[in-house]
């Protein structure tokens, strides 16, 4: 067998989701490409080549790959695909916008979401907001799989010294155009790669009161999150959303505050290894799945809590 | 020119209702439960419409593939406003690269400037089946949108992604999938209900299409997910702090 892994990177280092998805390749088997596809990505592709476990690292570093569109992508991987037995690439925004491209392209059905391998063929993928999970098999020749990386470890990003291979980027689609990013700066540690995190519901109110959740992130060395109703809301930017349709994180520590706990909410973060609710309504969801609930009015309870913190 | 929107249509469990399990463990128990319109499509039902009503494109085109009770979903798109519906009709549970080329074959005979679809259903939670009708067409896509603006014959696209907001801009015609935040969707008014059962819905069957709709995937159980421990109220901050200190040992 032969896995083809797509890394995410930000041109200077990899995303964590990257070290995840190796892990899933080494537990389908056999050797195991990286590709780094991007412009000017050099730097990345030499932070790859130290990633425990891997054979090559390819790299495609072209104007066409500026922004990384879905369609560029798809070319390139379908260029690259016939040569291995599996592509995988974490389950993120980046994966789930050119992987399925590609897999039509290549006439094979993708395994989306991928949460534990059985065999080379066959996987478990979560539905219905993680509410089932279902044993998937797949007769393709080539399998194309994105990866939910909170279930699966991460890779050692050192004592590899894997050669690295340049590949052709295809031409230009020329259907799309990169026009820009914006992304929320933060010096706070990501919210995928977090060992705590500290979400916020409808029930902050505002934005203005997500600085006492801040302040406690700060004592804690934690990531800040919020529930879609407080996206929604405007209280925060998009990418703090933890859910069925933002993002799936698994902390050591979860704190939901004024936050409900809806089944879309609940998809997102109940792999979580300690879960707490702070909530004044007994009566709310998120206590289903904490471990542990305090009833109380969150405007009492957060500043008490980064008060004990600080102690 | 008139411009015509195509909008892909998925029938689904409501969000509100915990999914079962079978005993079996063939799949979900889906006996009498509520069923409604993908949230994600109705985001784009919803664009659709706007566009419609800004005067931008002319004619909305709801379709959907599935048993004969997606009539219900397509009647619901009918009364939200679209013009008329296409429903092909097959018993079987296709995967997003059989239902992308259906749809192809429905946009060969419709030619539509714009196709709009979810970004994912909330049942399979494939989020594939856009990215890859795209690719069938060779057209550009712009996944998980929201903010949407025709500007002179191209489709400026605003896309929420891990890190932030992403601006794209794709030639047209275009498939893009909506996220949650593209827009409010409205409900179907009462009068706007009666009006949609007399609204043009042709049924086509799978079969006569004559296409390659295969599954290549085999579901070979369908399992309840391990359940977490209950947990402990605590009735003070301190209990709490000192619980996650020297219990759970995770501050």
């Amino acid at each position: 067998m032969s896995i083809l892994v797509i890394a995410e990177h930000d041109n200077a280092n990899l995303v964590a989701a990257t070290l995840h998805t190796v892990t899933a390749a080494q537990q389908i088997g056999g050797e195991i490409d990286l590709l780094i596809a991007g412009h000017g990505c050099e730097a990345a592709t030499q932070v790859a080549s130290q990633i425990m476990g891997i054979n090559r690292v390819l790299v495609a570093n072209d104007a066409s790959l500026e922004g990384l569109l879905a369609e560029n992508m798809a070319n390139l991987v379908v260029s690259l695909a016939q040569d291995y037995t599996h592509v995988l690439c974490a389950a993120t925004t980046f994966g789930k916008n050119f992987m399925p491209r590609a897999a039509a392209l290549l006439d094979v059905s993708q395994i989306s979401e991928i949460s534990e391998v059985i065999s080379a063929d066959t996987f478990v993928r979560p539905v219905y907001a993680g509410n089932a999970l279902a044993k998937i098999q797949s007769s393709d020749s080539i399998k194309l799989i994105t990866v939910r990386i909170t279930k699966f470890e991460a890779a050692a990003e050192s004592g590899g010294s894997a050669p690295i291979e340049t590949v052709s980027a295809s031409p230009d689609s020329g259907l799309s155009r990169f026009i820009g990013l914006s992304s929320s700066k933060t010096e706070r540690v990501e919210l995928t790669s977090a060992a705590i995190v500290i979400s916020g519901g409808r029930g902050m109110q505002n934005g203005e009161n997500f600085q006492m959740l801040e302040s406690v992130a700060d004592k804690l060395g934690a990531a800040v999150g919020a529930s879609r109703a407080a996206v929604d809301a405007g209280f925060v930017p998009n990418d703090y959303q933890v859910g069925q349709t933002g993002k799936v994180i698994a902390p050591d520590l979860y704190i939901a505050v004024g936050l409900s706990g809806a089944i879309q909410h609940l998809a997102g973060m109940k792999d979580s290894k300690t879960i707490v609710a702070i909530n004044k309504d007994s009566e709310a969801p998120i206590f289903q799945v904490a471990d542990y609930g305090l009833v109380a009015d969150l405007f009492e309870a957060v500043p008490a809590l980064d008060e004990a913190l600080s102690d | 020119m008139s411009m015509k929107v195509l909008v892909g249509i998925k029938r689904v469990l409501d969000p509100q209702v915990k999914a079962r399990v079978k005993a079996d463990k063939s799949g979900i128990d889906l006996t009498n439960a509520k069923m409604t319109m993908n949230p994600f499509c109705e985001n784009a039902v919803e664009e659709a419409i706007r566009l419609r009503e800004s005067g931008a494109i002319e004619e909305v085109v709801a379709l959907s593939i599935g048993a004969a009770k997606s009539e219900e979903t397509l009647r619901n798109a009918l009364a939200l406003g679209a013009d008329r519906a296409i429903l092909v009709l097959t018993e079987e549970v296709l995967e997003p690269l059989a239902l992308a080329k259906v749809i192809k074959a429905i946009v060969e005979k419709e030619n539509p400037d714009l196709v709009l679809v979810g970004k994912q259903a909330i049942d399979d939670e494939c989020n594939q089946t856009g990215q890859m009708l795209s690719a069938l067409l060779d057209w550009p896509q712009a996944t998980f949108a929201s903010k949407l603006e025709l500007v002179d014959g191209t489709a400026q696209v605003t896309r929420e992604v891990d890190a932030g907001i992403e601006v794209i801009n794709v030639n047209m015609p275009a498939v893009i999938s909506a996220d949650l935040r593209l827009n409010e969707p409205r409900y179907a008014s009462l009068p706007n209900v009666m009006k949609a059962k007399r609204k043009p819905l042709d049924k086509i069957e799978l079969a006569d299409l004559g296409l390659d709709t295969a599954n290549r995937l085999t579901t070979l159980e369908v399992m309840e997910p391990p359940a977490r421990a209950a947990g402990i109220i605590v009735e003070t901050v301190g209990e709490l702090v000192d619980k996650l200190r020297n219990e759970a040992k995770v501050i």
